[in-house]
């Protein structure tokens, strides 16, 4: 997919909570073994999807070094909305200055709603409806006790705002795709409080089959081979999916190594890959070329292809996700549960 | 202005009154006072109360006490000026008689605490905070206190010295009959308690009970107890925009023109029950009182010169740390002891030869306070 | 908890925003309707968000709706436009809280009416993240 008008990022930013739980901790709790990453963000007490998604905004506000009351449109992605029903997005827009001139909504499609909301404002400015449109991938994401999900669902998220391709711009937009089918891998019903999986299944006939998809997609739509990409981002659940996934498509670990964060901040679900992108634009240099693949379950996956600009060298500076990530406190599994509400709501 | 003369005063013990209500502790202050006073010719009524409406989900107040003490018809308003209720009711009943309005006029408190949860009573305490701003940070009393206490640490005393505001607040408490915890209690057991509120121990924290006090006010005849210096002055609410958060400005205005109403300098008084409701909070009302200068209050408290042989015998019942601090009713217990002080009927707390005492409380974080300056008279 | 108190307060806790005296100069966060020079014109103003510990507590003993943040730090902070709030300080152990320590603002949730009820923002403070 192609827009009408050249779109690009503006501002970004993303963000991680300060705690950590430790692979060990869960396999002490458990009597288990294993560590499909080393560990995990959680939330503080006070922090929920809203507080991720406003710490990511402002920071994007701040780099875009625009006025926030531009923004068109404020759209979150999420599968932990605070509230079932009350938008996330305007607590965010109205947190940011956004409001009122500005169209919100939250989104929803596990994993990949953050993505789905890129493309969402990708199209909004791409055919002039808005100015300034910001994305938002974030959860603080939910895995039963003793589940393999525990290990790595965890908390944070990233934030873009996009505009019309200018100088201004970090990195602009070539091309991206969608590829989905309905394939119920992993899910979580109506006052459920979290979800189920299919295990193994949701392995090859959905994360690997719909990111192959969707990458396939997007190279034959443009033409480009792996190797003309300085970087690439998969979405990554742990830490041998996206490795395995790159290899299997030609790219190398070197590509994906700047923005694999999961095996220090886990699974971010919809804040994963966006977050991905975060970390490779904090490094990349103007004209590096990065590839970018969600996977959002039941199932789907965005690709999108960027390019960095002079800007985001100026742009990028303050607090990085790095920055967050390195900030970190672990904490036990009572501390952990307690976080989580799950000894005091 | 006609002089103010206090003619009778009720107390009851502060503790935990579990099978009382509010309007009955009231009554029984109330009755108390009215005997000591040999009148029933009460012609208005003032009820210090902080926490009804919260506690007991209780307003009308003012209806409510005089149909209690079997006068309804009586005109009867609750004052409410947090914890300073009681002061500041004292000051409404002696402009009431002073104006010439009213002839005898019942000024009585009672606060009942116990009839809720502790995590209640934090929350009834910081609803004399502004509530949006203030209160919303979750902060609390102690913990507003706390901040001040840890200020004046760093520029005036160590953690013990300000803590010696209790130790002497539970030695003057011992024997007082209507003291809630009348016993001794060491610096070391304060300053080993657990934090309430860092730098605040618990032990340096008033306790929860339930009171009332009462008392008449009559003009002035021949001899008694007269009220000289009256006043009631507020401050900003909020500590974050004080010039200096260590001077209680309410109570230094308070105090300037209840002395200038007194024609007294703070040299001249003989005690002071001050409002100790944590210890930093005694500390800074003994210096705004002008009873100690700037950053010296925790020497005088050290050096005995507050004991009832001192230089100004303070908190001579224990205060509200070892008296009690049943919120609203506590302004009335100061001002009903400081009477007992200049009757000379404060039994083994009898301050020898006192002519002039001085009551202070404050609400809020000294966003209001109330000082009132009674003297012997005509004896 | 009142939804309306909530919302009409939204703007000043959500982004720091406080009035300034058109008349004097006179700076206010939280707004206030008469300036102490008489002034009942204001401007809006948005604060620095960024400051220094000015003192502290620890509450450990909270307020109802506080009791599952226990215990937490609540500071007076001095912004760098010379502002003075008070303040929840986060991300932090109590003992490590100094004076002088450098604070920058997070958008947090401050208390929650029950499950069922609104959730409540505002700001709080952390150790700066440099």
């Amino acid at each position: 997919m192609k827009t009408l008008r050249q779109v690009g990022i503006v501002g970004y930013g993303a963000y991680v909570p300060m705690y950590r739980l430790n692979a060990a901790e869960i396999n002490r709790m458990w009597g288990t073994s294993g560590a499909p990453v080393e560990e995990k963000s959680v939330v503080a007490l006070d922090e929920d999807t809203v507080t991720i998604s406003v710490e990511c905004a402002k920071q994007a506000v701040r780099r875009a070094r625009i006025d926030p009351s531009l923004i068109g449109a404020v759209y979150v992605g999420t599968e932990s909305k605070p509230y079932a029903v009350k938008p996330s997005g305007t607590i965010v827009a109205e947190a940011i200055g956004a409001t009122p001139s500005v169209s919100t909504a939250d989104y929803e499609f596990a994993c990949k709603a953050g993505t789905e909301a890129m493309q969402t404002c990708i199209g909004l400015v791409g055919s002039g409806m808005q100015r300034y449109a910001m994305a938002i991938g974030a959860d603080t994401a939910q895995g039963r006790p003793a589940d393999a999900l525990e290990y790595t669902a965890a908390c944070g998220g990233a934030a873009y705002i996009f505009a019309e391709r200018s100088a201004e711009t970090v990195a602009y937009l070539e091309a991206s795709y969608s590829y989905v089918t309905d394939t119920p891998d992993f899910w979580r019903r109506a006052k459920e409080m979290y979800p189920r999986h299919g295990n193994r299944f949701t392995g090859e006939p959905a994360y690997f089959k719909h990111i192959t998809g969707a990458t396939k997609g997007l190279l034959k739509e443009t033409g480009y081979g792996p190797e003309e990409f300085k970087y690439a981002v998969f979405h990554q659940p742990n830490t041998k999916f996206p490795i395995t996934v790159a290899r299997s498509l030609g790219f190398s670990v070197d590509q994906i190594n700047p923005g694999l964060v999961v095996g220090k901040v886990g699974n971010t679900y919809a804040g994963s890959s966006p977050m991905g992108l975060a970390a490779t634009l904090d490094v990349a240099e103007p004209g590096d070329r990065i590839f970018m693949v969600s996977y959002g379950s039941g199932s789907g996956s965005d690709a999108f292809i960027f390019t960095a600009q002079d800007a985001l060298r100026d742009k990028r500076g303050g607090p990085n996700l790095k920055g967050f990530i390195d900030r970190k406190r672990n904490v036990d599994y009572a501390t952990y549960l307690r976080h989580r509400g799950q000894i005091i709501q | 202005m006609r002089r103010v003369a206090v003619a009778g005063v009720g107390l009851i013990p502060v503790k935990e009154y579990w099978d009382r209500s509010l309007q009955s502790l009231f009554a029984e202050a109330a009755l108390k006072a009215l005997k000591d006073a040999g009148t029933d010719k009460v012609d208005s009524v003032y009820v210090a109360n902080m926490s009804g409406s919260f506690m007991q989900d209780q307003i009308n107040m003012g209806a409510l006490v005089t149909d209690s003490l079997g006068r309804p018809g009586l005109p009867a308003v609750r004052v409410e000026a947090g914890a300073a209720s009681g002061g500041v009711a004292f000051h409404e009943a002696v402009k009431a008689v002073a104006s010439g309005y009213s002839e005898c006029v019942l000024v009585g408190g009672a606060e009942k605490m116990s009839d809720v949860l502790p995590e209640a009573a934090t929350t009834a305490l910081v609803m004399s905070e502004e509530q949006e701003y203030t209160a919303y940070t979750g902060v609390t009393q102690a913990g507003l206190s706390a901040m001040l206490h840890r200020l004046y640490l760093d520029l005036y005393a160590e953690p013990a010295q300000v803590g010696m505001m209790a130790v002497k607040g539970h030695d003057h408490s011992v024997g007082c009959k209507h003291a809630q915890y009348p016993f001794r209690m060491s610096i070391d057991r304060a300053m080993d308690s657990p934090m309430e509120a860092d730098p605040i121990h618990m032990m340096e924290c008033s306790g929860v009970g339930d009171g009332a006090a009462a008392m008449v006010l009559v003009p002035a005849a021949d001899s008694g107890v007269e009220v000289v210096g009256s006043a009631v002055a507020t401050d900003c609410c909020s500590l974050a925009i004080r010039r200096d958060p260590l001077i209680f400005e309410s109570v230094r205005r308070a105090a300037e023109k209840a002395y200038s109403m007194a024609g007294v300098k703070p040299d001249d008084i003989d005690l002071a029950e001050v409002h100790d409701d944590f210890t930093i909070n005694g500390i800074l009302s003994l210096e705004a009182l002008g009873l100690a200068g700037w950053g010296e209050a925790t020497k005088l408290v050290a050096g005995n010169a507050t004991d009832k042989d001192g230089k100004i015998p303070t908190n001579t019942f224990g205060g509200l740390k070892a008296r009690g601090h049943p919120l609203g009713a506590t302004g009335l217990y100061q001002v009903a002891e400081v009477a007992l002080q200049l009757r000379g009927a404060a039994g083994d707390h009898q301050v020898p030869g006192a002519e002039v005492g001085l009551a202070q409380s404050m609400g809020g974080m000294a966003s209001v306070s109330a000082v009132n300056i009674l003297r012997r008279f005509g004896v | 908890m009142s939804v309306p108190r909530y919302w009409r307060n939204e703007v000043p806790r959500y982004r720091l925003m406080g009035r300034k005296c058109v008349a004097c100069g006179a700076r206010y966060f939280p707004a206030q309707p008469v300036c102490t020079c008489g002034g009942t014109e204001f401007e809006d103003i948005k604060l620095v968000e960024a400051g220094e510990v000015v003192t502290w507590t620890v509450i450990r003993s909270p307020p109802l709706g506080y009791e599952k943040y226990a215990p937490y730090v609540v500071a007076l902070v001095e912004l760098d436009d010379g502002m003075r709030l008070l303040s929840q300080v986060v991300d932090v152990d109590p003992a490590d809280v100094k004076a002088g320590m450098r604070v920058e603002a997070v958008f947090r949730k401050v208390r929650e009416d029950g499950p069922s009820g609104i959730i409540m923002y505002g700001y709080k403070f952390r150790p700066m993240v440099e």
